[in-house]
């Protein structure tokens, strides 16, 4: 069917800055609409000015236009729903910390703090070493158990 | 598409045909992409210059967020018909800009390329006050008449989160360090109050923006500002100024310093190389 088939095309579409997890797995597809002259996917961004919107836009392009050759292809960047983090797969929470990202915490204290565990040992004790990262999705963290410093998705949800 | 949506997509054309309407949110649309824009662009001018190295990495993620933020407010300027959200950005002169003053006033003395003596403390205070302005703006508009802002208020009052965490913490520690640090803090924040009220006010355009439920009021969003800011002047034992001044004009309507018309001149100067290239 060609639903499955893009669907299996956009697995393959990873994001530019983290090549370990596809775009499905990060939870940034909310729609594919099939219309009689071109197929429509609708995605959403992580954050607003996320640089690699772009890429992540051609790429889509590129790889749908390979199911179906003769088709116009529409990448549509919508706001609404916005995009959580806990829309991140499970799948997706370990290709990250391959990456040697750790997923982003699932649970948030009332003060707003947050933990996140080293994705190279597992161990809790860690500390924050600054919210803002290397790019506009991550934090950067240090563990003390096995001494690596490392980065973690930030939490972001519609409650904050 | 769901029933729902395409009632609502409806309703939008509608609410379009109505008399003044789109020349409201228009202009509304103007002032917040022009601050954001502005202010992201003295924030990238700090990079490699920031206190401290992880200073560095988070105001310049700071930035680039803010400056998604202003993109994607032009976005909405281009779908409304107001021209290619490029040119609104980097091709408009300064009398046609709406941001507030306040947002484009130089970081300091100097220039990037030549002795950035750039003012920290300023930069602070200034965008401290600045996200917690823009955070009662958006939450007011999540309520707005115009569905497609309400909905990016939903997605960047998540970002702005972070934003305002970071600030607050500068200002605290610093006002809370005592000596040179508060000392130099409290004159920023004079300075700032100076032309605070340009933040909030929406120019010729304000009762247009009540008349079609735009956004709250100026004077309801000065008091969720203060609501917000009390407790901290207070733990701080600081007074907060009476007055939120616009000395230097009201740059809703169109007015502006130097300082803007140097930073334009800077900014767009690889646009204007070749204004068709494709970046």
């Amino acid at each position: 069917m060609l639903r499955e088939k893009v669907l299996a095309a956009l697995q393959s579409v990873k994001d530019p800055e983290i090549d370990s997890i596809s775009i499905l797995e990060l939870g940034m597809l909310e729609d594919i609409t099939f219309h009689q002259d071109r197929i429509s996917i609708k995605l959403i961004p992580t954050f607003m000015g996320c640089p690699a919107l772009d890429i992540i836009k051609k790429n889509v392009e590129e790889t749908v236009a390979k199911v179906k050759a003769d088709e116009k292809i529409e990448v549509i960047f919508a706001l609404h729903p916005p995009w959580t983090s806990d829309r991140i797969t499970d799948t997706g929470r370990e290709r990250l910390k391959e990456f040697g990202i750790a997923p982003p915490p699932i649970y948030i204290a009332e003060s707003g703090e947050w933990q996140a565990d080293c994705p190279y040992c597992g161990s809790t004790y860690t500390t924050l070493e600054n919210l803002f990262g290397p790019t506009a999705c991550r934090s950067i963290l240090y563990c003390k158990a096995c001494k690596n410093p490392f980065e973690a998705m930030k939490p972001v949800s519609t409650l904050m | 598409m769901g029933r729902e949506t395409e009632d609502m997509i409806v309703n939008q054309k509608d609410m379009l045909q109505k008399e003044g309407y789109l020349e409201a949110v228009t202009h509304l649309l103007f002032q917040l992409a022009d601050d954001d824009f502005i202010l992201a662009y003295r924030g990238s001018e700090w990079l490699g210059l920031a206190p401290h190295i992880e200073e560095d990495v988070a105001f310049s993620s700071i930035s680039q967020d803010t400056m998604g933020h202003a993109a994607m407010f032009y976005s909405l300027l281009e779908e409304l018909g107001a021209g290619d959200a490029d040119k609104l950005a980097h091709a408009r002169l300064a009398k046609d800009r709406k941001n507030a003053i306040l947002l484009e006033l130089a970081n300091g003395p100097g220039t990037y390329l030549n002795e950035p003596q750039y003012d920290w403390a300023f930069t602070v205070v200034r965008n401290f006050f600045y996200v917690q302005a823009k955070k009662v703006k958006i939450l007011s508009l999540k309520n707005t008449s115009y569905q497609p802002m309400a909905e990016a208020a939903v997605k960047v009052n998540m970002e702005l989160y972070y934003h305002l965490l970071h600030w607050k913490t500068w200002f605290m520690q610093l006002i809370g360090a005592g000596g040179e640090a508060r000392t130099r803090m409290e004159k920023a924040v004079t300075d700032v109050f100076k032309d605070l009220g340009g933040l909030f006010s929406q120019g010729a355009t304000a009762v247009a923006f009540g008349e079609n439920q735009l956004i709250d009021t100026e004077e309801q969003l000065i008091a969720a500002w203060k609501h917000e800011m009390t407790p901290i002047f207070d733990s701080l034992e600081m007074k907060m100024p009476k007055k939120f001044g616009m000395e230097k004009g009201d740059g809703r309507n169109g007015e502006h310093t130097q300082d803007l018309e140097a930073a334009i001149e800077t900014l767009s100067e690889v646009y204007r190389l070749d204004v068709k290239a494709s970046w």
